[in-house]
């Protein structure tokens, strides 16, 4: 069981308040992505979970057991560092087993473990092998395989992913998803890819300045962002904020439109293309609107727009409403 | 490097090169070939760069006269005692300072450091009190103690400076998989960080082996090492220059040999990390 | 980044070298202070008590002293200026496409493996001899009179002597710093314009400024102490000529036998060290990565 509580969670390192206070709740068998800018204390809350830091005050539950003051070791948690953390010196197997050895297991069961973490991740053939041999994503394998053999009571991922180049990095993300759904174990994952948070989240925990700005499943982040700070973050193209006259009319300080909810055509804001990227799929256009300023739209494909060319816009979706301290209306 | 070079100046640079290296190196040929010289054609004038007469008698004579094996074997036990009883200190200490660093830290290296500036000179009659008081004059174990303090600013800064290069994430690797501290520096970090320890070995055994202060003044007979061997053969100035050489060549034979074999990392080493 | 634990256990496992090495420097240190202000002479036993600061002032107001003082900062210096100089030289005719480049490392680090006694006393004996040394046969060879290194030249030729031991590990710092710069930049400066002077000056030498803080660091603390050397060859003659301060204290203590003056001798030199230390420590630490 992997239910995790943080109840008032500080930590500061000395007159550095990297998380000011804080509150959350995991459910057993969660998949939940920290999500934020870097700086935005997302890994240090990984590590103050994980036990390799100290909370300066709060309590963190796991299980319903109070961990605040346990060693990492006596967690019941698996960690996969962004850097895999492999140790150099030992072969794949030994890496893999090097948990169970610490802990004490028999030969035979670490070896079955080992075998069977092994072939559901592809590593059979490397067993021998040291991390040194291995390319980037059989690395991740090998630190997924060191976590899954100890069959933790939830695992930590600190972005796992941002070593690795975008093709692999698609294709681990789509098997880390996979593995959540035959495990059906607790797993917290460290991302500052709102992309990876987006596709892989049950909830996402979006985070800024060590605060919790929302908590949600990402179609709820997406239709209903709480302030604009977590509207500017979710979602890519980001959505564009539009303040003064044009927001009054909507009765807001500031109002937010998503580049996929703007029809190109007629419509009220008329302005001229600056850049306009055409992917084949999609367009992605800069336009920069009379009176209002530079205003992104998500096109179809085939839009044959192109520099220069003057043009009509229309908001065709939901209109965010946000008053002067960027809160949702 | 790919950069093109004219094949003339390739050979120009090679030369040079070689030049300059032989006349860095040539005190110590000299002195090898001057060990197996007689006596009268060491001295010969003009000089023999090669000598019809080869001999090896000299050391046998240094061989039987000076009891070489004891100042040899005290020269080992001291080089490599204080080189491990100096790790033995040095592996936990440097582990603290890599991995779990604090304000103070950098101050303290530098403070230890800053130790070894100390003249020696300047604490040797109070040293030789002591060591008396103690019962530690011309023993072994004073002078493993002796230059296992002195080289053990050395070795903890160079130990620190291969620990740095462990990313920390391995070692909370380690501590997540459930090792303790004791399994930790066992299992993890002592491999990780083994060629790290063998080149400050390397040089602390040199470095404590060619110490010439201590060594002379804490001992009178029984735990002089080959460079109090040394200090004793170099007295009569002018006189005996082909037993001189023998006597030389023996003393830094075992530490040449072993310094050749090891120069790579010895250079990595000192460095303390700053030049990769 | 740490926890309680961790940092509690790096506490106790700094304490013991700690211990150690405070101990090794406060206790002496403390017994030096104490003689340096007691009459304390091997040759006179019975008579002993306080002189005050006796001891300090015949010590600063001896010609020798400023001699030592002068002495030593040569010796420092000289060592110091040949070895980067020469060192940086050689790296860099090393760092070129030569043949041999292993077997030129083994010959250049030779020196650095040789005791200080045995190095002093080839010196002495096989080379600076004026009667059998190698260099008067070869000034005898050029029709010249043999030079008297030991006699007229005292000081410089520690300084050489000296400088042949150090000179290996200022070459092979220099030179692994060398081979650590990437060829890449060399091209650019190149397809930039820069001549091979201007190569050295702007790109290399740069790079080189890490190497030479470690190796004016390092060799500085050796220096400092220089013994064996001059014990070895001149005995820190002739008259005072090549007495540096450590030597002027060994001369207090051995053969004057006063353990009083040659312990004030020996504060003096722990707090010109100190300052010493603290200046390199302050200038140059900012260079290294602690």
């Amino acid at each position: 069981m992997g239910k995790i509580q943080l109840r008032n969670v500080r930590k500061s390192f000395g007159d550095v308040h990297v998380i000011p206070g804080l509150d959350l709740d995991i459910e057993d068998g969660e998949f939940v992505v920290f999500v934020g800018p870097s700086g935005c204390g997302k890994s240090t809350l990984l590590r103050l979970i994980a036990g390799l830091e100290d909370t300066t005050s709060g309590t963190i539950e796991i299980d319903g057991k109070d961990a605040t003051h346990l060693p990492p070791a006596k967690r019941g948690l698996a960690m996969v560092f962004q850097s895999y953390a492999l140790y150099p010196h030992m072969t794949v197997r030994k890496n893999i087993a090097f948990p169970l050895k610490m802990a004490g297991m028999d030969k035979a069961e670490q070896d079955r473990r080992v075998e069977r973490a092994a072939s559901v991740l592809n590593l059979a053939s490397y067993l021998d092998r040291r991390p040194g041999q291995l390319s980037g994503g059989q690395r991740q394998r090998v630190a997924i395989g060191r976590a899954i053999v100890r069959e933790p009571q939830a695992f930590l991922f600190d972005e796992p992913l941002s070593n690795l180049d975008a093709a692999l990095r698609v294709g681990m993300r789509q098997e880390i998803s996979e593995l959540h759904q035959s495990l059906k174990t607790t797993m917290i994952y460290v991302t500052h890819d709102q992309v990876e948070a987006m596709t892989m989240a049950d909830k996402i925990v979006v985070l800024n300045a060590g605060n919790i700005e929302q908590v949600g499943s990402p179609l709820e982040l997406y239709r209903n962002p709480k302030n604009t700070f977590v509207a500017g973050f979710i979602g890519s193209p980001k959505m564009n904020f539009i303040d003064g006259a044009e927001a009054a009319k909507h009765n807001a300080h500031t109002i937010g439109v998503r580049p996929e909810h703007i029809t190109v055509g007629d419509g009220p804001w008329e302005g001229t293309v600056g850049l306009s990227e055409h992917l084949g799929s999609d367009s992605f256009i800069k336009v920069n609107v009379d009176g209002i300023g530079v205003i992104n739209v998500r096109g179809t494909g085939e839009l044959d727009i192109h520099h220069g060319d003057r043009i009509k816009l229309a908001p065709a979706g939901k209109i965010h409403r946000f008053d002067k301290e960027g809160l949702a209306l | 490097m790919a950069r093109a070079i004219s094949p003339q100046r390739k050979w120009l640079t090679t030369i040079a090169a070689w030049i300059v290296a032989i006349v860095i190196f040539f005190p110590v040929l000299w002195m090898v070939i001057t060990s197996f010289k007689t006596e009268a054609s060491a001295v010969a004038m003009p000089p023999q760069l090669f000598t019809a007469s080869w001999t090896t008698e000299n050391y046998a004579d240094v061989w039987a006269r000076s009891d070489y094996p004891r100042f040899f074997m005290n020269s080992v036990i001291i080089a490599v005692g204080s080189t491990l009883l100096g790790l033995a200190i040095a592996i936990p200490s440097a582990w603290a300072m890599a991995f779990v660093p604090g304000k103070r830290t950098k101050d303290l290296l530098m403070w230890m450091l800053s130790t070894k500036m100390m003249p020696a000179v300047a604490v040797m009659i109070p040293l030789v009190l002591a060591f008396q008081a103690l019962g530690l004059f011309d023993t072994r174990i004073g002078l493993v103690l002796a230059l296992m303090l002195m080289n053990l600013p050395i070795i903890i800064w160079m130990l620190y400076t291969y620990f740095k290069e462990i990313p920390a994430e391995i070692l909370e690797a380690a501590r997540m998989d459930g090792a303790g501290l004791w399994n930790e520096i066992v299992y993890v970090l002592t491999p990780m960080a083994i060629p790290g320890i063998a080149s400050t070995m390397l040089l602390n055994v040199i470095l404590a082996w060619n110490e010439a202060f201590w060594t002379i003044t804490l001992t009178t007979t029984k735990a002089a090492p080959l460079s109090a061997f040394i200090a004793s053969f170099s007295a009569p100035q002018g006189l005996f220059y082909a037993k001189l050489s023998a006597a030389s060549t023996m003393a830094i034979l075992p530490i040449l040999i072993l310094g050749w074999f090891s120069q790579k990392q010895l250079v990595r080493g000192l460095t303390f990390g700053a030049v990769k | 980044m740490s926890t309680h634990s961790t940092r509690l256990a790096s506490r106790l496992m700094v304490a013991p070298s700690v211990l150690v090495l405070f101990v090794w420097m406060a206790v002496p240190l403390a017994m030096t202070l104490y003689f340096s202000f007691r009459f304390y002479r091997l040759l006179t036993p019975d008579r002993s008590g306080w002189v005050g600061i006796n001891h300090y002032k015949w010590f600063l107001n001896a010609p020798e002293f400023w001699l030592a003082m002068g002495n030593t900062l040569a010796l420092v210096g000289g060592v110091l200026l040949i070895t980067v100089v020469l060192g940086t030289l050689i790296a860099l005719l090393i760092d070129q496409p030569v043949k041999g480049q292993g077997a030129l490392r083994i010959l250049v680090i030779a020196p650095f493996f040789v005791m200080p006694p045995v190095a002093a006393s080839i010196w002495e004996n096989l080379f600076m001899h004026p009667q059998n040394g190698l260099f008067a046969a070869l000034a005898q060879g050029l029709g010249m009179q043999p030079i008297l290194f030991l006699e007229q030249y005292p000081m410089s030729s520690v300084i050489g002597i000296t400088a042949w031991e150090w000179l290996p590990f200022a070459t092979l710092i220099l030179l692994t710093a060398m081979q650590s710069l990437s060829s890449e930049q060399l091209e650019a400066a190149e397809m930039d314009g820069a001549s091979s002077f201007a190569r050295f000056r702007y790109i290399i030498l740069p790079h080189l400024t890490r190497a030479i803080t470690v190796v004016i660091l390092i060799e500085t603390i050796f220096l400092l102490g220089i013994f064996g050397e001059i014990y070895t060859t001149t005995q820190g003659g002739p008259g005072s000529a090549s007495t540096t301060l450590p030597y002027m204290i060994y001369k207090q203590a051995i053969i004057a036998k006063d353990i009083g003056r040659a312990a004030a001798g020996g504060i003096i030199a722990v707090i010109l060290a100190n300052i010493v230390a603290y200046f390199l420590m302050r200038g140059l630490g900012r260079n290294l990565d602690a």
